[in-house]
């Protein structure tokens, strides 16, 4: 694994082989291993180490970047000159920013972000999981498989990264994690089951007892009958909820808003959810990973995104945030503010909110509670290849998967043949009627997030598949 | 870079691996953008680094490292064979491998214009002019266009004996106009979404696109839909563009006929397929005009699934797929072959760089033109009333590939074999079997276009692959139109 005081070294020796007024350096990598299984083997087995090192240069405002995974003097000689030729060749963007100190990357987080001690989010017995302690949990999920007399297909992955950045203008930061996954599906003649969990610290997961959980759901999906498309109450399990809502975080982002590309754009400010949802960015909370810093190296804020149903702010790189306040759209576009979410220069899309945290409700609501308040509903496990279908209502389409089930008179009746939805999240926010307390969820199409189980309202369901 | 992986080959072998095979890859790609008059991002990547792949104990083990001197190499080998090692703690029957002639080779993609060999000047030249002339059309609120272009050389040797060496090169080019009025967000792209046409080919590909000549065209389009009406809901015969028959056939056929997805391998991620063995030579896929191939050799074209060897040195090969509407092949590995009765595999294990497995991918994945000669022009002209649908939108099919749904960025409706008016937010649903029973027309050779698909998902860890998808323009009877707007 790259250490910080070798990338600094590295950074000394990119910076001597550079001509460019400003020079940014970008480190990623590390070691990844997972063990996938299907039909109760395992058929698949990687591990890889990889690191790499990604070089801006800046020469009167105009920039470039090449990224290379050769930290030899060749390669990063290379590098330097590809970033150089590209950055040479371009017409200068007044819109370009001078590169941050760490005095401005700090000094971007509030004084109660900056003192708080952040627990580490790297665990050594994480980073030491051997290929046979890996096959060794597969086996026990396997086993759970061979108990219930159903197959079982997934993946135990573990992994230990690095994320580091040091500029020409004295700013560094250094970030490292872990993080352990499990994903279980367990398959019936006619039926299915999944779940799903990861977490820095490998002691927090429990892949036999997620076996047991995505096993009863295939068992008791078993024969699915066949209910009509229509607008339904459903329950959507907190990684069904993620994969929607994590459509519409691209959009809350500043340069979203001066592209008009975002469905926020002349909505900031409104009522555009149901008064339920209140939803925060936070790098900081406990159940979410990933570095402090952004793109550029700022300090990542912790933002109220949605409070109460009324959208409040969107999130600023810094030269989105200057280039909004010279825009027609300055009025409309919230509170103009540096936040941190800035992707990596140069780059399109601006920036984007990557913490997602629903706040807890005030009553919250088991899932066993919402199922029992619940006269008739569909019950969803997972949603798969979710789409866009209608930008400004947010309209998406997608499926469910892996364990739909009807609920009638507060109880689980039976599995049911899988439907597509065709649903806008506006509307989806709006119908909010029971939540969960919010927790570390994750999914396949969207990434992880804090967010609660949902009973919803009018779910739009337009079409029964086969199966 | 053949002693290099020599060495791994022999650790290997000497740690017990009844079969292994490296890869030592390096991959150059450049991308350039532009946004709104200005330039986007502007990168360069390279990578380089060496895998291994081995059976042990009847299983598999797989290891990647940037590391290629000798210690790391040998390293990465012996982590190879104890992950396989590993692997066979949990296994219900060996790894069966289907024979395969060892071979050496040379082979490299076939084109003119090295795309590296031109100035980065001249490419963002043209993908500004190409912004200005977007942008001169009143309404347009968003231009963003792309030119991406790469080079992977590949040296792949085996414990069987093989030692092939291969260079591919790839181009892609594309842009978008959006237009933001009211509360609607409309957009056109050309020469398809999401990235524009792709291929493998040299800089040759960027100037037979004519960027430049459509853009005004497509911006023009993209204000225009905001004024057009809905497109209706109903049942309708709808015609659809090769680029968006293209994208029907990668998910409805391409994906479904990959022999690992039939055998449960990607059940958790991928999902799984309705095309269960059963159904090969029984099932009729689709109606007697239907003839779909899996064509990896030059020969079909310059696609994204072109090459001279998969990623286990099986040579490039035209499996049919789809026989007169009849099912007659699947995507198919060294490893998978056996479970169809085969003895030899169909050569589509590909891997997305070093660091990744190989797995089974799409190649060419085509629908053959019509043969008797037909223009989209003449299409229309022999449709009473239907819907003419361009360039993809949306896109959604389920785990096993039986429900779809795509949405378009344009459509038109045809009415007494003319276009009758410009309708917007077309989109069609179905069941992939009926669907492609209600074909009725297909254009020939001279609509007929090989379009890339750069960014197909798949795999755990995830990767990336391109894929080639041939199609002309054709009708399809009956389709359900427009539910994904029904109810909302």
């Amino acid at each position: 694994m790259l250490a910080r005081d070798q990338a600094a070294d590295i950074f000394d020796r990119i910076k001597r082989l550079s001509g460019a007024d400003e020079i940014e350096v970008l480190f990623s990598g590390g070691r990844f291993a997972l063990t996938r299984f299907a039909n109760n083997t395992i058929h698949q087995n990687v591990a890889e180490e990889n690191h790499v090192v990604s070089v801006r240069t800046v020469f009167d405002g105009r920039t470039a970047r090449a990224t290379t995974n050769r930290f030899d003097d060749d390669g990063l000689r290379g590098a330097v000159e590809s970033s150089e030729a590209l950055a040479k060749v371009q017409h200068a963007d007044s819109d370009l920013l001078p590169m941050p100190d760490s005095r401005e990357a700090a000094g971007s987080a509030d004084s109660s972000v900056r003192a708080t001690q952040f627990p580490s989010r790297h665990f050594a017995q994480t980073a030491a999981i051997s290929p046979q302690l890996r096959a060794g949990t597969v086996k026990k999920i396997v086993e759970v498989a061979q108990k219930h007399k159903l197959t079982t297909a997934g993946i135990f992955s573990n992994s230990e990264t690095v994320e580091g950045i040091f500029n020409s203008r004295g700013l560094s930061d250094w970030h490292t994690q872990t993080l352990a996954e499990v994903s279980i599906t367990m398959l019936g003649a006619d039926s299915s089951g999944w779940q799903k969990a990861n977490s820095p610290d490998v002691a927090d997961l429990d892949p036999p007892a997620l076996a047991e959980i995505a096993a009863k759901k295939a068992l008791d999906s078993a024969h699915p009958g066949e209910i009509p498309a229509g607008k339904y109450t459903v329950i959507l399990e907190p990684a069904a909820v993620l994969d929607m809502v994590g459509f519409m975080f691209w959009d809350y982002s500043g340069m979203a808003i001066l592209d008009q590309r975002s469905f926020l754009t002349g909505r900031i400010g409104s009522q555009l959810f149901g008064d339920n949802i209140t939803i925060w960015d936070d790098a900081t909370h406990p159940g979410q990973t990933g570095s402090l810093f952004d793109g550029e190296g700022m300090r990542r804020l912790r933002v109220p995104l949605v409070e109460n149903g009324v959208v409040k702010r969107v999130v600023y790189a810094r030269a989105t945030a200057e280039r909004m306040k010279r825009s027609e759209h300055r009025d409309q576009a919230g509170p103009i503010e540096v936040t941190g979410h800035g992707f990596p220069l140069p780059n399109e899309m601006g920036e984007m909110p990557l913490n997602i945290v629903f706040a807890a409700p005030q009553d919250p609501q088991t899932l066993a509670q919402m199922i029992a308040s619940t006269e008739r509903g569909v019950l969803v496990t997972r949603l798969w290849y979710i789409r866009e279908v209608e930008p400004y209502e947010k309209m998406l389409t997608g499926m469910t998967r892996d364990g739909t089930f009807l609920v009638e008179n507060g109880r689980v009746r039976q599995g049911v043949r899988n439907f597509r939805f065709n649903e806008s999240l506006i509307h989806m926010l709006s119908n909010v009627e029971a939540m969960s307390a919010p927790r570390r969820a994750c999914g396949e199409e969207s990434f992880d997030m804090v967010v609660p189980a949902m009973r919803v309202r009018d779910f739009n369901f337009t079409e029964v598949t086969k199966f | 870079m053949k002693q290099i992986a020599n060495w791994a080959l022999n650790v290997a072998t000497m740690r017990g691996s009844s079969y292994a095979d490296a890869r030592i890859v390096s991959q150059k790609g450049r991308a350039l953008t532009t946004k709104n008059g200005k330039v986007g991002s502007a990168s360069d990547a390279d990578s380089i680094g060496m895998s291994v792949r081995v059976l042990a104990d009847g299983a598999w083990g797989f290891a990647a490292s940037e590391d290629l001197s000798r210690a790391g190499v040998e390293a990465t080998a012996a982590r190879a064979v104890e992950i396989a090692r590993a692997s066979a703690q949990v296994k219900q029957q060996d790894v069966r491998l289907a024979p395969e002639k060892s071979v050496t080779a040379e082979w490299t993609t076939p084109h003119a214009i090295d795309p590296f060999s031109i100035s980065v000047e001249q490419n963002i030249a043209l993908l500004l002019n190409v912004d200005s002339e977007l942008r001169a059309v009143a309404g347009i609120t968003l231009a963003e266009s792309n030119l991406n272009f790469n080079r992977e050389e590949q040296w792949f040797v085996s414990s069987e004996g093989s030692d092939i060496h291969q260079t591919k090169y790839s181009a892609g080019a594309g842009y978008t106009a959006y237009a933001f009025a009211g509360n609607e967000i409309q957009k056109r792209s050309y020469p398809n979404s999401y990235g524009g046409q792709w291929q493998n080919k040299g800089y040759e590909l960027i100037e037979e696109l004519k960027l430049l000549q459509n853009a005004r065209r497509i911006a023009e389009e993209a204000v225009a839909l905001h004024s057009a009406d809905q497109c209706p809901e109903g049942t309708f015969d709808i015609i659809l563009d090769s680029s968006q028959l293209g994208l029907q056939i990668h998910e409805s056929i391409g994906h479904p006929i990959e022999l690992d997805r039939v055998l449960g391998m990607e059940a958790n991620f991928a999902g799984t397929s309705f095309l269960t063995l059963d159904k090969l030579r029984t099932l009729r896929y689709g109606s007697e005009m239907v003839n779909v191939v899996a064509d990896a050799r030059q020969e079909h074209g310059p696609g994204l699934g072109t090459f001279g060897f998969d990623d286990e040195g099986v040579p490039a090969q035209c499996t049919p797929i789809i026989t007169n509407g009849l099912f007659t092949g699947y995507l198919s590995s060294r490893e998978t072959a056996h479970t169809i009765g085969e003895n030899r595999s169909g050569g589509t294990l590909r891997a997305e760089g070093w660091n990744r497995l190989p797995m089974i991918r799409m190649t060419n994945i085509s629908l053959l033109p019509g043969e008797k000669p037909l223009s989209l022009e003449q299409l229309i002209a022999s449709t009473d009333h239907g819907i003419l649908m361009q360039t993809n939108r949306s896109w959604s099919i389920d785990d096993r590939r039986y429900n779809f749904q795509f949405g378009c960025e344009i459509g038109w409706e045809i009415k007494h074999g003319k276009r009758a008016r410009m309708v917007k937010n077309p989109s069609y649903s179905g069941i992939t079997t009926e669907f492609w029973n209600s074909l009725d027309a297909i254009c020939s050779r001279d609509e007929w276009t090989l379009w890339g698909t750069p960014n197909c998902g798949k795999g755990q860890p995830q990767q990336v692959m391109g894929t080639g998808h041939g199609a002309a323009p054709s009708r399809f009877r009956k389709v359900k139109v427009g539910s994904a707007y029904k109810g909302s």
